[in-house]
């Protein structure tokens, strides 16, 4: 079943932008997918007519068979959304935040407030719950969007940018905590411009370029489309890189330069080659980065 | 959404507005109570004691149901106007937005806050009025329909203003510039049998001269206006700005893009 289907959505603002062009994309039950694209590329625009924040201008939305114009009350129960920039209001404790929200979905204050300590205490924010919002941590509040977001136990959630200024260490365990609740049978569909996270984590990946959505397949499969890979070498001292240009080398330091190989090509005569340039490699290692090559490469088509 | 469902989240804005002008009660509750205490004091004791009864009450007891019409008027409005701009300011009118309730729950539970800060200030003031006088009460059930139908009617009027809104300068203009020259020319100081002609009718053109009058009534059992007509354009102002909040609402005007 699929817990998103969008059929020739269509956004024209008020300003005469048109953000979506009649864009298609089915998001299975269960899935982990990814919308990617550059700034004002549409991703927000997809997410807001999702959640009741943009009006379509034309064009089909249904969440989990409900279709958003007809039966938007059952389509938005089945949502969480965590929105982009802070959308709480900054006076209020992050305890009432989270229980009024619960509230706004009809669910009862009793119940609300064992499911605010659940959550709370899953994403380390039990002991902030009597604190203002304004309080908080640039982390602290993301988290509060998503304990909120999380409060009405929906089928879906709707991350848009959910890591965006985050550190190392918390963009990690944010990762793990979303992969969590995934594999508890939760649909997830976020925006993000780290690439990284596409790779780590989402199963599926949708890109869109001005208002249309151009690719759309399983991370796995186009990772395959990419046929170069891009390799960091270390070296004791770099020198003759010129007779390694058609590995497109560039040099990061004295020591280090990156090359890019073809997919398939026998790692065993690149480093003879950088022997014969007289280098001696001292560490060799995947750049990792290869949605970000995918997502450079499509953007240029 | 069920019946029981609307009626939590219809109590959840309601418990979330009381909260707040509960929680900043010095600048919600206080402030009228101290600047009406100012009227009683320098109008009604000052002045009043050297001008002669109205219709048959000294003007100390005349000024008091205005006074406390006036400030059901602007807290009922200002409670909304400020509350509903202040979360689209902060984009916190969001969690209503993407949850399921529907505009006639928003709406309900922004004016019933509305509705009672202006209740809760209307009855401090009256108490602070009993310190300088004690004003018959002839009608209470009058008084009582009239305190709540205005402040239906202002609260209605203060989200309409917030909706428009783009900044918190649009909020300020509506009750500077409009409802506090329609309050003051609205017989909450004199009776408008003191006009002249032309100006007695041009005072009736002022919809808050049916509803000082008519509160006044349920005090003393004199007005300027008849009772029936006060009460109809009250109950005909709340349908038409309910409807128009709530067409404003459905369109999304100054929340959706």
């Amino acid at each position: 079943m699929n817990a998103i289907t969008i059929k020739n959505l269509k956004k024209i603002y008020a300003t005469g932008i048109e953000a979506l062009k009649g864009i298609n994309l089915d998001v299975k039950e269960g899935d982990f997918c990814a919308l990617l694209g550059a700034n004002g590329a549409g991703k927000t625009t997809v997410i807001g007519i999702l959640t009741g924040l943009v009006i379509k201008s034309s064009g089909e939305v249904k969440v989990f068979d409900y279709d958003i114009d007809i039966r938007h009350t059952a389509a938005r129960k089945m949502i969480g959304v965590v929105p982009q920039e802070m959308n709480f209001n900054m006076f209020e404790k992050v305890k009432d935040i989270v229980i009024n929200q619960a509230g706004y979905f009809g669910i009862r204050r009793s119940v609300a407030e064992k499911d605010c300590e659940q959550i709370l205490k899953e994403l380390q924010l039990w002991d902030k719950r009597d604190t203002a919002s304004r309080q908080l941590s640039g982390g602290m509040k993301r988290r509060l969007m998503i304990a909120r977001a999380l409060i009405n136990h929906p089928k879906i959630l709707i991350l848009d940018e959910p890591t965006a200024g985050v550190d190392v260490e918390l963009r990690h365990s944010m990762w793990e905590y979303l992969r969590k609740i995934n594999q508890q049978g939760t649909t997830i569909l976020l925006t993000t411009h780290y690439l990284e996270e596409v790779e780590q984590m989402c199963r599926h990946a949708a890109f869109i370029k001005n208002g249309e959505i151009f690719a759309y397949d399983s991370v796995k499969r186009l990772i395959k489309q990419i046929d170069m890979e891009t390799y960091v070498v270390h070296v004791e001292k770099i020198s003759g890189l010129n007779q390694l240009a058609h590995y497109n080398v560039i040099a990061l330091d004295e020591h280090t330069f990156e090359a890019e190989i073809t997919k398939g090509a026998k790692l065993n005569d690149f480093i003879l080659k950088v022997g014969k340039a007289g280098m001696i490699v001292t560490d060799l290692r995947p750049k990792g980065n290869r949605m970000e090559k995918l997502f450079l490469n499509i953007l240029k088509q | 959404m069920n019946f029981s469902e609307k009626l939590i989240a219809y109590s959840t804005i309601v418990r979330k507005e009381v909260h707040r002008f509960m929680r900043i009660w010095t600048q919600t509750i206080l402030p009228p109570a101290i600047t009406q205490s100012l009227y009683f004091l320098i109008f009604g004791k000052f002045i009043g004691s050297q001008l002669r009864d109205i219709g048959g009450v000294s003007y100390m007891a005349f000024i008091v149901p205005g006074l406390v019409m006036m400030t059901v008027i602007n807290n009922s409005f200002s409670n909304v106007a400020s509350s509903f701009f202040s979360s689209k300011f902060q984009r916190s009118i969001e969690e209503l937005l993407v949850s399921p309730l529907t505009n006639v729950i928003i709406v309900a539970g922004y004016i019933t806050g509305g509705l009672l800060r202006g209740i809760i200030c209307g009855v401090v003031v009256f108490c602070v009025s009993m310190f300088f006088i004690h004003p018959t009460v002839m009608y209470p059930g009058l008084i009582l329909i009239f305190m709540i139908l205005a402040s239906i009617v202002f609260a209605l009027g203060g989200l309409l203003n917030a909706i428009y809104a783009k900044s918190f300068d649009e909020i300020g203009i509506f009750p500077m510039f409009i409802l506090l020259p329609l309050t003051y020319l609205g017989g909450v100081f004199y009776s408008i049998h003191t006009l002249p002609v032309f100006w007695q009718t041009v005072s009736k053109i002022n919809p808050i001269l049916y509803l000082v009058n008519g509160f006044r009534f349920g005090f003393y059992g004199i007005s300027d206006v008849s009772i029936n007509v006060s009460i109809a354009m009250l109950i005909t102002f709340i349908i038409v700005l309910v409807f128009l909040n709530l067409y404003l609402l459905n369109k999304g005007t100054g929340l959706k893009s």
